[in-house]
């Protein structure tokens, strides 16, 4: 498996850490009990298109959105997470 | 008062010759991290003072004993000299890293082995952060083979991995048919 990180270019995937769903940038309101449960626990699993977050630890630190597709592992678009989270 | 002697990272562990191929360890010399706060331009105020200005991603500079290299993003690193003041987070890190040369014919093979870019598609100066072994490098192409950069207490593992794949390359290519 290689991601092509928008930096460094096409890298392997031992290079890369993976931490979770692209839910983690969307971070419910102070005091939003209901919002904050649902950011931690709550998670679709689909069985295609899934957006996750990658850190690229091994080379030039950034993190990533991952767009990949869960039954056939290709990866439709990786993007720098400081661009989605703007 | 008690003199303390400096050791280098890698010292009484190099150089170290297999076949074709020569492992030597880099003088220890002052090493800087500049990372620019967010929107700062310190590429002309470096250049007034050290003679460099910041190079592309993946790219380095060198003149007159001074390198600067993209260390990570938003990051690089001052080789040889002391920075300015400048808008950004300065640290010195001299102390920190062990620097290898890894130079013969033999550097891409040997590199292939544990390092998951293809070393030979890099152009001399070109900088690249990955992994040699387990371990988060810095590699930087040169004339003939390629320096190598790691967290200091990785010296003697990093030694240990690439003698190895230096035997290993060295021997395979002797090998009668």
């Amino acid at each position: 498996m290689r991601i092509n990180c928008p930096i460094c270019g096409d890298r392997d995937r031992r290079e890369f850490y993976y931490l979770g769903a692209a839910d983690y940038l969307n971070r419910p309101a102070e005091g939003d009990l209901d919002g904050i449960h649902k950011y931690l626990h709550i998670r679709e699993n689909p069985a295609g298109v899934t957006k996750d977050l990658w850190h690229h630890e091994s080379g030039c630190s950034s993190w990533l959105v991952v767009e990949r597709n869960a039954t056939t592992h290709e990866i439709h678009s990786v993007t720098l997470a400081s661009e989605v989270a703007k | 008062m008690i003199d303390l002697v400096a050791k280098s990272p890698a010292a009484g562990l190099l150089p170290v010759t297999v076949g074709a191929s020569t492992l030597s360890e880099q003088p220890v010399t002052q090493i800087y991290s500049i990372a620019p706060f967010k929107g700062a331009h310190v590429s002309t105020a470096l250049k007034k003072a050290v003679g460099l200005g910041l190079p592309n991603v993946g790219g380095s500079k060198s003149e007159d004993g001074v390198e600067i290299l993209w260390a990570a993003r938003g990051q690089y690193f001052l080789i040889g000299a002391k920075p300015p003041p400048l808008p950004a987070a300065i640290t010195d890190q001299s102390d920190a890293w062990c620097t290898v040369a890894l130079t013969g014919e033999n550097t891409d093979h040997v590199m292939a082995r544990l390092c998951p870019l293809d070393i030979a598609s890099m152009e001399h100066g070109d900088v690249a952060r990955s992994l040699v072994g387990h371990m988060s490098a810095i590699i930087v192409k040169r004339k003939g083979g390629v320096t190598l950069m790691v967290f200091r207490a990785f010296a003697k593992t990093l030694v240990h991995d690439l003698q190895t794949a230096m035997r290993s390359v060295t021997a395979q290519a002797t090998l009668p048919d």
